[in-house]
């Protein structure tokens, strides 16, 4: 009966093969990426969580396998450890703010602003820095901020030196391109005429800014936010170079990784839960769809 | 949904430790009884600049020699700290390290080391006596590794900017310091021990013998301390490069460091550096080469640690270092080698009551090291310190 419906030779070799099995079809389509996030995300997860349940022997040579909450205990009963994280999620927080307060005049100019052919340059340049190594940038920022004979001081006579303003700037500065692109092309699809709208009525920039670009902008914002708050939160590198004396998760962890390995990955457990409610409280903005 | 990149990392690294975390509690084995035919391969773990074949310098190159002589094609890997070297050493795989004193009394504990037949290296007579059964190479009177080199944690200063030469650690524990927020400090747990030998003179009703055995209330002396001196510290250094930076651009002024460092930074050319060992001593490092418990290839290994104990190797390895060699004969290789006379005057390397007044890296555990009781404070605590105290 197909013979007569279905338009003239009949299919051979592979395709043919797959076209009569619709589910060899899919496994071969998606199954190797499947087996990866398998194994690399949802396995490493479950191993991080496991491991945070178990313990260290006695004399600290290896780890009791047994099941319980005591890492969970030692980072509760121990202010330092909330101090740590708590001074962790502001950093982050301050890097998401300072990149949306850089980005948005950025990202403005070259979607509104800029002519045709300056804004594809304007965009590669955005986008350069993300071809150089992270490490080279974060040193280079030691020999910037570092006081006395950094490039700020010699130039403007004060610096913030190695701590945590220091590190603030030089995680927004690591983090910016992030914020930048999401925004941009939030920006290009917000089209010309509703900017025009809102000024033949009589409103200011500034209005027109709160009013219509912000509100249908804020979903690209909240993408952006993802990108550096997530960066920031899990960073410890540009923390050793430059943020002087600071402690953050990531430090604690990389301290505890080979000594203590179950009480690393329970603290290393907490900014995968600080992400997931992050990622649960913006669902409804709909950034997740601009990411 | 993006998840963070980090994580992925992280977790990576997890799950392979967690697959291959240690649980093995062996003796370590017996010593090798003589040297074999060479199994023409050889791991190692190794500190960076103490297996050098060329690529980095072409001038510095002892491991072709070595392939050459004996057949044994090295394959080294660089270790950053000695939890790394400890982790590493549990994965399996390796047939030595070289290790610092802060890991190697946990090797031996982990059963991850075998003792060493101290017999088959010929160059071991030629050691420098007060390197050998210490506490931190060896156990229950076996020998379990050969001494390779080693340095102090000495207290340096900016001569143009700090007035009066210090000759005590009080001057990095000062809470009024004048360098206030230009004071560095070694950034490892081990560096309660630091606070501890300074306690040890300055408070001595607590009664610290030595800086490694600790009980609860020394320990918590030590730790308050490190406390206090937080507010004056500028930031902490692990990496000997970046410490030389800042000394250099004198963002740092004053604390502890290794000659090492003073080189780097004087070669840079800062000229102002001056170190002392302080009146409360100091504490310091020494490296040993252990052998793998689990080992493929002993006879190689021990074919190694003759080799870089030699007086020629030793030298090699000490003046690229920049450390002193655990052979005393090596002093004259290096004048003949490189023209320098002064070497092992720099690093004291055959100062015998200079090499006294050290306190060796060592890694606390419960069963004290000094053998005082078994109620000292262990290694994992002093790393839960070390996070309390950075606050």
């Amino acid at each position: 009966m197909s013979a007569t419906t279905l338009p003239s030779k009949p299919e051979r070799g592979s395709s043919g093969w797959l076209h009569r099995h619709p589910r060899a079809r899919l496994v071969s389509l998606i199954g190797a990426p499947a087996a990866w996030m398998l194994v690399l995300y949802v396995g490493s997860l479950a191993s991080l969580f496991l491991t945070s349940l178990y313990r260290l022997n006695e004399d600290g040579s290896g780890i009791d396998k047994v099941i319980g909450a005591q890492n969970y205990r030692t980072l509760i009963d121990k202010s330092v450890y909330l101090d740590i994280a708590v001074r962790t999620i502001k950093i982050a927080v301050l890097v998401t703010l300072l990149d949306v307060v850089l980005a948005l005049p950025i990202a403005f100019f070259i979607a509104k602003v800029a002519g045709r052919r300056w804004r594809k340059l304007l965009v590669a340049a955005v986008l350069v820095p993300l071809w150089a190594s992270y490490l080279v940038k974060a040193f280079s920022w030691r020999a910037i901020i570092g006081s006395p004979g950094g490039v700020l001081e010699k130039t403007f006579g004060a610096s913030p030196n190695y701590g945590e303003v220091g590190l603030i700037i030089v995680l927004a500065y690591l983090w910016l391109p992030y914020m930048i692109v999401p925004i941009y092309s939030g920006l290009e699809r917000l089209p010309d005429s509703l900017l025009d709208a809102s000024s033949d009525l009589g409103a200011h920039f500034g209005f027109t800014f709160r009013k219509v670009v912000l509100p249908l902008l804020w979903p690209s914002i909240v993408a952006g936010s993802v990108f550096t708050f997530s960066l920031s939160l899990g960073d410890y590198i540009a923390v050793d170079l430059v943020g002087g004396k600071t402690q953050v998760i990531g430090s604690v962890v990389f301290d505890n990784f080979s000594a203590d390995l179950p009480f690393a990955a329970a603290f290393a457990v907490v900014p995968v839960m600080v992400m997931v409610a992050y990622i649960l409280g913006i669902r409804r903005t709909g950034a997740l769809e601009n990411l | 949904m993006k998840t963070p990149r980090y994580l992925g990392a992280l977790m990576t690294v997890t799950l392979i430790a967690s697959a291959c975390g240690s649980d093995s509690k062996s003796s370590g084995g017996d010593a090798l009884k003589s040297i074999g035919t060479g199994e023409k391969a050889l791991n190692l773990i190794v500190w960076a600049g103490y297996a050098e074949d060329g690529t980095n310098d072409p001038a510095y190159d002892w491991v072709h020699p070595f392939e050459t002589q004996t057949g044994c094609i090295v394959k080294s890997t660089t270790a950053a700290t000695s939890d790394e070297m400890f982790q590493l050493m549990s994965n399996g795989g390796y047939d030595g390290v070289s290790a610092s004193g802060d890991s190697s009394v946990r090797l031996i504990d982990a059963g991850l080391v075998a003792p060493v037949n101290t017999g088959l290296i010929k160059n071991y007579g030629d050691l420098s006596p007060f390197l050998k059964d210490q506490h931190y190479n060896s156990s229950g009177g076996k020998n379990y590794g050969i001494p390779h080199g080693w340095g102090a944690n000495y207290l340096m200063w900016r001569s143009d900017i700090v007035s009066t030469p210090p000759d005590s650690w009080s001057v990095v524990f000062d809470k009024a310091s004048p360098y206030a927020g230009k004071i560095t400090a070694y950034d490892a747990p081990i560096y309660i021990a630091d606070a501890a030998l300074y306690l040890k003179s300055s408070q001595p009703d607590l009664g610290i013998d030595d800086p490694y055995s600790l009980n609860q209330k020394q320990f918590d002396a030590s730790v308050a301390l490190l406390k206090d001196q937080h507010a004056v510290i500028g930031e902490y250094w692990n990496d000997y490069l970046k410490a030389a930076g800042a000394f250099e651009q004198g963002s740092t002024v004053l604390g502890t460091t290794w000659q090492v460092i003073k080189n780097t930074a004087e070669l840079a050319g800062t000229t102002t550096l001056k170190t002392v060992l302080p009146k409360e001593g100091a504490t310091g490092w020494s490296d040993t080469w252990m052998i793998s418990s689990k080992a493929a290839h002993p006879n190689c290994m021990y074919m190694w640690m003759d080799y870089i104990t030699s007086p020629k190797v030793q030298a090699q390895v000490a003046y690229y270092f920049g450390e002193a060699p655990a052979n005393a004969k090596a002093c004259a290789e290096i004048a003949s080698q490189f023209q320098d006379t002064t070497h092992c005057d720099v690093f004291k390397a055959t100062d015998d009551s200079f090499a006294k007044s050290i306190s060796f890296w060592a890694t606390p555990r419960k069963k004290c090291l000094n053998g005082k009781g078994s109620d000292c404070v262990p290694f994992v605590d002093w790393i839960k310190a070390w996070t309390e105290i950075k606050g």
